[in-house]
């Protein structure tokens, strides 16, 4: 099955417009939203095991919404999110975590948090000693270690 | 049709390896089987830009989320904290925070300085010899000279402060408690052909790097050259026994799913405190009908997590977050017996770094500090980077009605029936949990951490899977002898952490391979007349 057809069209529109509420794009952070096309892709490429909990929390906010979540008011749309996220439990949970971690790893938002755009492996990261001298009073410390008898 | 061997090990994680290794100087024929593979560095999290997002799926530390095929599920439903594990050569020391303290000599006698539970039938002092031993083999870093820890003398450097840990080591100091760099089984220098730590951020879920320990790049490559056979992917069902109520060898299925046979002179388990019961109780027999070596009914009674409490905020200062080891230091300054507390015995504090990103994300939406919508950019900013988390391990006393049993409809994909695990905190650990919970918060204060959240207990906690094949001298009130041999079955052993009478307040790997280690040594004592 392509990554398209994972979910229906409807169930599509609808992930897109929640991950846009979930996280708009910003001109200030200069990022885009959670329902940047990428993202998106990025989301349905990788749902994998996920993916019967997230159609069940597509099914749930379909529901809650009764048309298109696009089609709603905003107003509405807001009153149908937060319950969509109280009332949801696992499913909707695994949704949103699904979208924060693809927007969470696009390039354009490591960037924007000024993160490097890389696995951790090889190259790893550079750990400061710290000043070990905070250490001097502990040390300083009668041995206290308590007896077994 | 298998050949016989003398000696059949179940399991390769941290304590199968330590005592196949151990044995090996004896010569006989050694044979381990695991349900699991041989892992591959090469795949590991941190070398893809996905390394967050797999342990949601298949690094989970929970086998019932990761569900590879070398897992079992665990029906933990009926316990607020839950199992946590991996299956495959090295065990759960693939999946590990490598921190590494020890039990202290006061935890092998409970009952005489405090009253509750029991005393080990074995001290710290016999084991000593076998801690030194274990840190050699598995290459251990840290600083010697903690005033209220027991003396250990690391081989490498501590890991450094770091950010995190210079504020946590200021807050400390200004609360006047006590703190140390905590040993850790992460190289930081080069060791026995391990590569240095180079931070490739959280250890928990497998290095890449290697720097690490993990039985199967420490223990297994030593053993394996030493003569012992390792077979992979082979599932145990049952242990046999004969008509003198020995152990006669095991049932299992092979890697391509076929039942097989192996006859063995002497068993020993080492699968984990659930695992373990779930195997004895799964080889209940005509002969033993309330599952093998359960004369006492305690096998898979009194188990024991240790109760994780934890609480988390956001300073003002970027802190190492994921880009380090997750854990840096520990402090003992609660650890001991204190009756102004309002409870018996302690727990040790560990000090997290910080995360990364997708968790930062998808923990604090979760809690609600990280809101939707146009504020969702600046919050996280906020948060991202600046978290510092204190975790109190709680003891765990044994009590009964903590245990583990056979479910009677889950299974696993060979059909064998799964564990069930029924456990409530009690209340002498739910007031430790507070307690630790309280100190949690001063210590952030001090840090000037502010947006404070708790995690009590951890959910995915129960890494720690202890008591429910508790070792002592009265066949009615233990499973197994002090030097781990089984009451009932004379060549049956069991080497995990299912042998411990009680918890001890910190993290048991270190204690459980010397254990193993220190049975091995006695088995090898006995050679001659190991079945009397």
């Amino acid at each position: 099955m392509s990554a398209e057809n994972i979910l229906t069209p409807a169930q599509r529109d609808d992930l897109r417009t929640i991950a846009a509420m979930i996280i708009p794009a910003s001109d200030e952070y200069k990022v885009p939203g959670a329902d940047d096309a990428a993202v998106q892709a990025d989301i349905l490429a990788t749902l994998g095991r996920d993916t019967d909990m997230v159609r069940q929390a597509l099914d749930h906010l379909a529901r809650l919404a009764g048309k298109p979540l696009a089609d709603l008011d905003p107003a509405r749309r807001d009153a149908v999110a937060g319950e969509f996220r109280s009332t949801g439990g696992p499913a909707a949970a695994t949704l949103v975590r699904v979208v924060l971690q693809c927007y969470y790893r696009d390039d354009r938002v490591l960037r924007s948090l000024g993160l490097e755009l890389r696995a951790p492996f090889p190259k790893g990261y550079t750990l400061e000693q710290g000043d070990w001298s905070l250490l001097d009073p502990v040390k300083a410390r009668p041995p206290a270690l308590r007896r077994a008898q | 049709m298998n050949d016989p061997v003398d000696v059949l090990i179940i399991g390769a994680g941290a304590s199968g390896a330590a005592v196949a290794w151990s044995l090996a100087d004896t010569r006989m024929h050694i044979l381990c089987l695991d349900q699991g593979g041989w892992m591959n560095p090469a795949q590991y999290p941190s070398t893809g830009r996905d390394w967050e997002a797999r342990f949601y799926g298949d690094y989970s530390t929970s086998p019932n989320v990761r569900a590879r095929p070398e897992d079992y599920p665990i029906n933990d439903d009926n316990s607020p904290i839950k199992v946590v594990n991996f299956n495959g050569v090295g065990g759960s020391t693939v999946m590990y925070t490598a921190h590494w303290p020890r039990l202290h000599p006061s935890d092998f006698k409970v009952k005489t300085l405090d009253g509750v539970a029991d005393d080990w039938p074995i001290d710290y002092d016999a084991l000593s010899p076998f801690f030194a031993e274990n840190d050699r083999m598995m290459g251990v870093s840290g600083l010697s000279g903690d005033p209220l820890s027991p003396l250990t003398e690391p081989a490498m450097p501590p890991q450094p402060l770091g950010r995190s840990g210079a504020i946590f080591g200021k807050a400390m100091n200004k609360l006047g408690w006590h703190w140390w760099p905590s040993d850790t089984t992460v190289a930081t220098t080069d060791y026995e052909g391990r590569a240095r730590c180079i931070n490739l951020g959280h250890c928990t879920p497998a290095c890449a790097q290697g720097a690490k320990a993990s039985t199967d790049i420490t223990y297994w490559p030593h053993a394996l050259r030493a003569g012992v056979e390792l077979r992979t992917h082979c599932r145990v069902r049952e242990i046999t026994t004969n008509e003198h109520g020995m152990a006669s060898g095991v049932v299992y299925y092979d890697k391509d799913g076929v039942e097989q046979f192996q006859a063995a002179e002497v068993v020993i388990i080492a699968c984990n405190g659930v695992g373990t019961p779930r195997l004895l109780l799964n080889s209940a027999s005509g002969r033993f009908p309330n599952g093998l070596a359960n004369s006492s009914g305690l096998v898979g009674k009194n188990l024991m997590f240790h109760p994780y409490g934890q609480v988390y905020g956001y300073v003002e200062e970027p802190t190492d977050s994921n880009r380090a080891p997750p854990t840096c230091l520990w402090s003992k300054e609660f650890y001991d017996t204190d009756l102004s507390r309002g409870f018996v015995r302690g727990y040790a504090i560990q000090f997290g770094r910080g995360v990364g990103p997708v968790f930062e994300a998808v923990m604090s939406e979760g809690k609600g500090i990280l809101p939707w919508g146009a504020d969702h950019h600046r919050v996280f900013r906020k948060l991202n980077g600046h978290r510092l988390a204190i975790s109190a391990i709680c003891e765990d006393l044994p009590e009964e009605h903590n245990r583990v049993t056979l479910d009677p409809v889950l299974k696993d994909s060979h059909g064998i029936p799964a564990p069930r695990v029924d456990y409530t905190i009690g209340a002498n650990s739910a007031k430790m949990l507070e307690h630790g919970l309280a100190r949690g918060r001063e210590i952030l204060e001090a840090a000037g951490a502010t947006d404070l959240c708790i995690n009590s207990p951890i959910p995915y906690g129960g890494w720690h899977l202890l008591g429910t094949a508790r070792m002592g001298p009265d066949p009615a009130r233990s499973v197994v002898n002090e030097w781990g041999r089984s009451h009932d079955v004379k060549n049956l052993f069991i080497v995990d952490g299912s042998v411990f009478v009680t918890s001890g307040g910190v993290n048991p790997t270190s204690t459980i391979q010397a254990i193993a280690l220190y049975i091995a040594d006695q088995m090898k004592q006995r050679l001659a007349n190991l079945f009397d």
